[in-house]
């Protein structure tokens, strides 16, 4: 796998974190240190926790009521929970991609610049460049350029979710969240998604959670197990799926439960 | 014991399916909708068919051993029991002549009746004042001479005597309640300055006595043109052989309605809808237009749904995105929702009370002083009836937009967040325009409610008759301390408060049947443009 040299290896830091919704708890002291410009995927059966762990690396888990953390979430050293960390401007360098294609109601154009207009940036031609350049980057260019003022429904779900990913990388964050983001798409959606994944790499640093296994193989570089709300193995992707250590990552990865 | 074999597929009983229940809910339905179109269709053939031009009759009744002439149409046919327990069939004969014969309708009963006949030369004859008349014509007095019914000169010289007055009542409106209206609105100014004693007192005797000279050429030229108008007369004569004359000045229109073919009867009723659209009401409201009625339900709605979607939408904002969901909050949403129970009868009573007096009493004691004890916002106006109302509404508003803004999926506001929005921007950018829709459904159905609210009207601004509308042509051209007359208290006033209310009726189909189609186009603009917006900020099929 090709990384560049400055990357770093644990860009960022899971560190005994766990976490509670209300009384019930969903994640147990996971450890895990995620490296940089490079795909990590997140396994395991429903309910094991990989979305809440997540859904935490932008902190959108702290929008339920009644939620509680212990451990701590770092990225790039600063801990994410620091009184000085504005929720806001972490998200801007977090950006996520929904398991369900969920564009505006508003045109293409608008809906990749959103979190340029939300942060008060409003310069024609920043806008319009970065539109070009989100656009290119989510493989969507050239499907859309003649309507980027039309509405953002008239495309279909891939290009739907293309978009997504575009008006997520349109802020050029550091690192992308992706909570399946091929659940709700066709087989030759997903492969574009996949290809995209791979191109991406080279400039996010992306963690993806995902129930297909495939899928895992296909475009992430480690992979993450997690089970009951515990990590059970973390390493390199081809040797989780060639070589498991834990019976129950072998077990899941052959399909013996899910 | 031998197990019955089973013949057919058919084994589940009606009941079971359900089908006397998918009829008893089918019937409910029908019952329903067949009682909104009995009524609706009931007011539009009411409402509709009192402004078509009748034929005539001219009917020889016997009493005793005269026999009466009496001119006039049927407007009801009914049954009587006398004393000695005959049943008399009678009719009920519009005759109009209010003035001559003191009541505008007679019943007759049928058996006295010895002959019936259309002739042609029976005219409906309307008036400023006792209603129409019935009249056959005789003569035209002109400047020029007499011109006697008959003559080729007839038509001309009474088209040009019924165009004559109304030109010439034109231009009295515009001088005495225009502009001496004016005159003495400067005068009251006047007053008050030289009681303030601020201004030089010989400039203020000066421009009274400038007033008071403007005045009496007004006067004058009013005084000129009704001697103008009173050299033209229609004279006539009626069915019983009174001689009647008619000054030009009180003549509005002739109609011939026994001569006139289809067309020339359908051309009289569009002209009769446009007079009435069009025209202030006369004569204790039984004549004439309900123009301002129209104008101030239209204003008094606009205004409430300006006062009542802010109101509403930003609580809405507040219970659904803000305030901690818990105890506190539901018992605000059941108060929410019970205040829309409340008589609105109480509503007005609280609107008195809060509005007219509290508030609109401090409004006096602070910037029209000058004016007390005359209240200028202390009395009851549109303003304080359109806030009433916003209130009586506020409910609907309130729930339609939580419902609304909670139908926004989460997957779309989270995405708003993940891309850096705060809460704030996530409902002002996309929370906001994807619950317009349902916002307008509120505000249509609030509109729709306070259109045809009248009992709280009738304490905080209604009155039978308004003078001057909500919105003119003098300074400061919105009067929002105002009252003003409404479609739906014009109904009960024409019902059940006019001194004839046999002559009211059908005004009163009419009115209702305004009152509706003002109800359904306003709800229809608010439908309209609900169904632009909602293509604009369409919702994904998820």
């Amino acid at each position: 796998m090709t990384t560049p040299s400055s990357a770093r290896p644990d860009f960022i830091q899971v560190d005994h974190f766990s976490f509670h919704y209300g009384e019930k708890q969903a994640i147990f002291e996971i450890d895990m240190h995620i490296p940089e410009h490079q795909v990590t995927a997140l396994i395991g059966p429903s309910g094991c926790g990989k979305s809440t762990l997540l859904r935490n690396l932008n902190r959108m888990n702290d929008l339920i009521d009644g939620v509680r953390h212990e451990g701590d979430i770092r990225i790039g050293g600063t801990s994410l929970y620091d009184p000085s960390v504005e929720v806001i401007s972490l998200r801007k360098r977090v950006g996520m991609v929904f398991q369900k294609y969920n564009p505006f109601a508003k045109s293409v154009y608008e809906n990749v610049i959103f979190s340029l207009r939300v942060a008060g940036r409003s310069k024609k031609s920043e806008l319009d460049a970065t539109v070009e350049w989100a656009l290119k980057s989510a493989a969507l260019w050239d499907e859309v350029k003649d309507r980027l003022h039309d509405s953002a429904f008239g495309l279909s779900g891939g290009q739907q979710q293309r978009l997504c990913i575009a008006r997520a990388i349109a802020n050029q964050p550091e690192i992308l969240l992706m909570d399946e983001p091929c659940a709700a798409l066709d087989p030759l959606a997903t492969l574009k998604i996949e290809e995209l994944i791979l191109e991406l790499k080279h400039q996010f640093t992306i963690v993806i959670v995902t129930h297909n296994m495939e899928q895992a193989t296909r475009c992430s570089d480690r992979t993450a197990f997690l089970y009951m709300g515990k990590l059970v193995e973390f390493g390199k992707t081809m040797q989780i799926f060639e070589n498991p250590q834990n019976a129950a990552t072998e077990g899941y990865i052959s399909g013996h439960f899910s | 014991m031998k197990i019955p074999t089973t013949t057919s597929f058919a084994t589940t009983g009606r009941s079971r399916k359900g089908e006397p229940w998918v009829w008893l809910t089918a019937a409910g339905l029908t019952f329903g909708v067949a009682m909104a179109l009995g009524l609706f269709l009931l007011i539009l053939i009411k409402g509709g068919s009192s402004f078509w031009p009748r034929r005539i009759d001219l009917l020889e009744v016997s009493q005793g051993s005269t026999v009466e002439k009496v001119a006039g149409y049927i407007t009801q046919e009914t049954q009587r029991r006398d004393a000695a327990g005959v049943l008399h069939e009678e009719i009920q004969v519009f005759r109009g002549n209010k003035d001559l014969n003191g009541e505008a309708f007679k019943f007759i009963d049928r058996s006295s009746i010895k002959s019936t006949s259309r002739p042609e030369t029976l005219l409906l004859v309307e008036r400023l004042e006792y209603g129409p008349a019935i009249v056959s014509a005789v003569a035209l007095q002109t400047p020029a001479g007499r011109v006697p019914a008959g003559s080729s000169e007839f038509e001309k010289s009474l088209a040009n005597i019924l165009d004559q007055g109304e030109v010439a009542r034109e231009k009295l409106l515009t001088i005495e309640r225009g502009k001496i209206g004016a005159i003495s609105r400067e005068l009251t100014h006047l007053t008050r300055a030289e009681k303030s004693g601020t201004k030089d007192p010989q400039a203020l005797s000066a421009r009274r006595a400038g007033l008071q000279a403007s005045f009496e050429s007004l006067q004058l030229e009013a005084a000129t043109i009704r001697r103008n108008l009173a050299e033209s007369s229609f004279s006539g004569v009626t069915a019983d052989g009174k001689e009647v004359t008619y000054p030009a000045g009180t003549l509005l229109d002739v109609f011939p309605s026994n001569r006139a073919g289809f067309f020339q009867r359908a051309g009289e009723m569009l002209h009769r809808m446009t007079k009435f659209l069009r025209e202030d009401p006369r004569e204790a409201n039984t004549e004439g237009g309900v123009f301002p009625a129209i104008f101030g339900t239209v204003t008094m709605t606009l205004v409430m749904s300006l006062f009542v979607t802010p109101f509403g939408v930003v609580a809405a904002i507040y219970l659904r995105e803000y305030a901690k969901q818990g105890t506190f909050v539901r018992m605000v949403r059941i108060c929410v929702n019970n205040l829309a129970g409340v008589p609105s009868i109480v509503f007005g009573v609280f609107g008195l009370a809060f509005f007219v007096y509290f508030v609109g009493g401090g409004v006096d004691h602070w910037f029209f002083a000058d004016q007390l004890p005359t209240p200028t916002y202390g009395t009851p106006g549109i303003l304080w009836a359109s806030l009433t109302l916003a209130l009586l509404t506020l409910p609907v508003v309130i729930v339609a937009t939580e419902e609304a803004i909670s139908a926004v999926p989460r997957g779309v506001r989270e995405a708003a967040l993940a891309c850096g929005a705060s809460k704030w921007q996530t409902i002002q950018r996309i929370v906001l325009p994807a619950s317009v829709p349902g916002i307008l459904t509120g505000i249509i159905l609030a509109m729709a409610r306070g259109a045809g609210e009248v009992a709280p009207l009738m304490l905080v601004g209604v009155v039978k008759l308004a003078p001057t509308l909500p919105i003119d042509d003098i300074a400061p051209f919105i009067h929002p301390e105002r009252k003003f007359m409404h479609l739906g208290f014009h109904i009960y006033d024409l019902g059940f408060q006019s001194p004839d209310a046999e002559a009211a009726k059908p005004i009163v189909y009419a009115t209702a049947l305004l009152l509706i189609v003002v109800v359904v186009s306003l709800n229809l603009t608010a439908i309209l443009i609900r169904n632009r917006l909602k293509k604009r900020f369409a919702v994904s099929s998820f």
